[in-house]
């Protein structure tokens, strides 16, 4: 498959909105929003990252097997954390020990 | 070529007289010599694990104990468990026969990474020899689980250099499955399709997927129990208001979806070696191949099954429960498909295919054991009792090894361009069957009636089971030296086995006996299908039964 | 051995290697997503069981430093992402000074970092036997709310010092791949044909700047409203 050249400017914009939303998730930390500050971080963050993993790393324009390969990565770590969570966040329910 | 062996010669030149000399073996990229270097450096600590097993089963030979003291004791089936697991079943069928085979199974020059592949050999090395100093600093004793908070703030044992081994050698494993799976993507032969590759590659695939996502988080999890040992950080410690269930999460996230590292691969071996002695295409193909990656899909969501009775929620602990009991239906399609491809074959009972067979009955043993522990009632009576032990040593030693070492004979000729001696191969893997299942078979027992794990010393009702089992133990034994030296005798003094001895369908049976270093003169171009015995002339096979006669093995299959 | 730019023995042509070495590094990426993964998984649960700890913890961090770090990190990723533009179309000079400013940028990272660590080690903030949670910022209600302070906060810097520590050490290896990468760009060994060492080095660059994305919002940005 032949290269895909990303022009200069995609990786300009890409930047700017990168540092802007890190200013975004800076000053959103400042607010008290509860519970919602954490999901409002991590929003921004994945944002962020899928930014960053589509154009600076040209996931965009990769192979379907690459594109596989990153989205494996992601969702093995969503496994880690959710099923782990799983035992922690109904141990309470049970008032005596398993 | 040649069916009949005694007439072939070796080729003049190829892989192992390429090159003379230990710079040559030490600073080789060649994926067949790597292969090799494992060979030997995995037999080692095979050997030394053994040792360890043998000293257990002495000692356990009457209720008090005979060799060693308590604490000797823990550091013995310690011992045995690290280096058994991680030193050996672990890089066993990937890192010598999968490194050997896979790139002569795609047609390809070698792998994708050579010189990463010689790394990981490296890196094993370094790993091994950690764990080496730690035997010699008096052992561990935690168990090789390593469950915090003993390991990482009570234990006095050298726990620090051996999960420092660990943590090195678990990236040999990571290189060895990047390596498999770029090349597996990228480095096929034209022609050759994802659905015309051998099982064996299918399998490897799918434990190279595992090898890469899991081995990480077992490495990240040693290296935290290792710091909390040193600088007594507290994320395991409870008094410190850390959670010791935590370090079983991730230990385990990892562990559980290592048995399956252990286990495809040998299925992989046995999808080659059953379609071989049965004459015969591979039952529902298509369903062995999904079902190698639903194993590893399925085999890292179930691993909190380990923690049943550590206080985990129930209701997770339903949830992994249920899922444990489907990882076995992948398993269940493979049993099923190999039964389908012996059904109405023409079947010799050459040594490989005792071990497929022997493989194929011990497996189903052991998994359906398995489905026992899955039961969240049944676990909470036999949890870390010999029920447990049984049950993975079935899989482990009478399913991975016995595929390992049926594969081993499988592809002897093609490794060393000669034939081991079949007679005594037969005899012995025999006496490795029979050892097996003495050594084993009353651990279920003894774990069902309350044996506990782990224990120097056993109430005396125990004694004449224990007994049975140490003696199955020494008759295993012998099943296991005499591979080692005939097989070593055979690489010299063996009958020349020539291109295709058995005769075998798969591409890596068109090179040369030894193959040269490059694999093959000219880049093959593959136009068959896998297993195809029916319309592959240059195999020279007695035609078909009449009522397969003419069919694409596709349609063969419906037949059945 | 061969020289930098010609086809390795096992590879059919050009482009297969290029692919090749493009999926390799990807998969090494998802082992490294795996590997920091364990530790954002101690962090997620550490974090629900002791949020007072983690929140108060939090505020001892400076988090304007924090914030010009990421923005450098950010930056330093638009260089890096330049330098492969510039390696792909031939521009052997701005390769090599979008290589330089990656570079730098890495490096003002990593003096920041120190910055900051020494500043913990002032403030008996490094886990250990000197570890105590400064006392002047202790309120009565919170030490009615998280009487087990220290211990907790503990784990929080243990946590900090351990993500953001891998996190520097992957930097340090980054800074290493550049320093290689400029000394075969200063050699002419980069053309449009071959530059995949530029590509893959460019992804590893990427990620580690991705792993600092997360790092930053939920080490530093727990408890910034009061």
């Amino acid at each position: 498959m032949p290269e895909h050249i990303v022009s200069k400017k995609v990786y300009y914009a890409i930047c700017a909105t990168l540092l802007l939303m890190t200013g975004a998730t800076y000053w959103a930390a400042t607010r008290d929003l509860g519970k919602f500050n954490i999901v409002v971080a991590l929003a921004i963050a994945t944002f962020k990252a899928t930014l960053v993993v589509l154009f600076f790393m040209h996931a965009r324009y990769s192979p379907r097997r690459t594109q596989l390969v990153i989205i494996s990565g992601i969702v093995w770590l969503a496994i880690l954390l959710a099923l782990t969570l799983t035992d922690y966040l109904t141990r309470a329910w049970l008032p005596i020990s398993g | 070529m040649s069916t009949t062996p005694a007439a072939a010669t070796l080729p003049r030149e190829h892989y192992l007289n390429a090159q003379y000399g230990v710079r040559s073996w030490l600073l080789t990229t060649d994926h067949k010599r790597i292969a090799l270097l494992y060979l030997a450096s995995i037999t080692l600590f095979f050997f030394l694990g053994g040792a360890f097993a043998v000293m257990i089963r002495i000692h356990l030979l009457t209720p008090q104990g005979y060799l060693v003291s308590p604490e000797t004791y823990n550091k013995l089936f310690t011992m045995h468990g690290v280096i058994m697991i991680f030193f050996f079943l672990i890089p066993s069928i990937p890192a010598v026969l999968g490194n050997f085979l896979i790139p002569l199974m795609i047609g390809a020059k070698d792998l994708a990474f050579p010189r990463i592949n010689l790394l990981s050999w490296y890196v094993y090395v370094a790993g091994a020899s950690f764990t080496l100093y730690a035997v010699v600093m008096g052992g561990v004793d935690t168990g090789w689980t390593f469950y915090t908070p003993y390991s990482s703030l009570y234990s006095n044992s050298a726990v620090a250099p051996t999960v420092i081994g660990i943590f090195i050698t678990g990236f040999s494993s990571i290189l060895t499955g990047l390596n498999f799976i770029v090349t597996i993507h990228t480095m096929r032969a034209p022609g050759l399709s994802w659905f015309r590759l051998p099982l064996f590659v299918w399998t490897h695939y799918a434990t190279s997927i595992i090898m890469v996502l899991g081995t990480p988080v077992v490495a990240i999890t040693v290296l935290l129990a290792g710091l909390e040992r040193l600088f007594h950080l507290g994320f395991f410690n409870p008094a410190l208001g850390g959670d010791p269930i935590l370090f079983q999460h991730l230990f385990w996230f990892y562990s559980h979806p290592a048995v399956y590292i252990m286990v495809l691969p040998a299925m992989g071996v046995v999808s080659e070696l059953v379609p071989t002695f049965a004459r015969k295409p591979l039952f529902g193909y298509h369903f062995v191949a999904a079902a190698s990656l639903a194993i590893a899909v399925i085999g890292f969501l179930v691993w909190a099954h380990h923690l049943f009775v550590t206080g985990m929620s129930v209701y997770a602990a339903m949830a992994f429960s249920i899922l444990s009991y489907l990882v076995a239906i992948p398993s269940a399609v493979k049993v099923f498909n190999w039964m389908g491809t012996l059904y109405k074959g023409s079947i010799s009972y050459q040594t490989p295919m005792l071990y497929a067979l022997g493989f194929i009955g011990l497996f189903v043993i052991g998994g359906m054991t398995g489905l026992f522990l899955a039961s969240l009632g049944v676990d909470v009576h036999v949890h870390d009792t010999y029920f447990v032990i049984a049950h993975f040593h079935y899989i482990m030693v009478g399913g991975a090894v016995m595929g390992y070492l049926g594969g081993l004979h499988f592809w002897w000729p093609k490794i060393s361009g000669r034939m081991y001696p079949e007679g005594l191969a037969k005899v012995s893997a025999i006496i490795l069957f029979v050892g097996f299942n003495l050594t084993f078979f009353p651990q279920f027992i003894l774990g069902y009636l309350g044996m506990p794990r782990r224990y120097h010393s056993y109430p005396p009702e125990f004694q004449v089971l224990n007994v049975l089992s140490t003696a199955g133990a020494s008759i295993l034994g012998i099943g296991y030296l005499l591979p080692m030296l005939y097989l070593m005798w055979s690489a010299r003094y063996g009958k020349a086995a020539g291109r295709n001895p058995w005769p075998a369908t798969g591409l890596e049976w068109q090179a040369d006996s030894p193959p040269i270093t490059e694999n093959f003169e000219k880049t093959p171009v593959v136009t068959w299908e896998p297993y195809d015995f029916y319309h592959r002339p240059d195999l020279k096979l007695a035609p078909p039964p009449p009522e397969f006669r003419g069919l694409r093995p596709a349609e063969h299959a419906e037949h059945d | 051995m061969h020289r930098t730019g010609e086809l390795y023995g096992q590879f059919q042509n050009l482009d297969q290697q290029r692919e090749t070495a493009s999926l390799g590094m990807w998969v090494f990426l998802i082992t490294e997503v795996m590997f920091f993964g364990g530790l954002f998984l101690t962090y997620t649960i550490n974090r629900s069981l002791y949020p007072v700890a983690f929140a108060e913890s939090s505020r001892e961090l400076d988090v304007r430093l924090g914030a010009v770090n990421t923005a450098v990190l950010i930056v330093s990723s638009l260089t890096m992402a330049l330098a492969v533009w510039a390696s792909q179309t031939g521009k052997r000079k701005q390769l090599i000074a979008f290589l330089l400013a990656t570079l730098a940028l890495g490096s003002v990272f990593l003096a920041i970092k120190s910055v900051e660590y020494a500043d913990k080690f002032h403030h008996h903030l490094i886990p250990g036997h000197n570890f105590h949670f400064p006392d002047s910022n202790i309120t009565p209600v919170l030490a009615r709310q998280e009487p087990n302070l220290n211990a907790h906060s503990q784990l929080f810097f243990s946590l900090y010092f351990g993500m953001t520590g891998l996190h520097a050490l992957h930097m340090v290896v980054g800074v290493g791949l550049l320093l290689f990468l400029l000394r075969q760009a200063l050699r002419g060994r980069y053309t449009p044909q071959y530059h995949s060492p530029v590509e893959i080095c460019g992804l590893y660059w990427h990620f580690v700047d991705i792993v600092w994305i997360y790092l930053f919002p939920l080490l530093y940005l727990i408890d910034r409203h009061r």
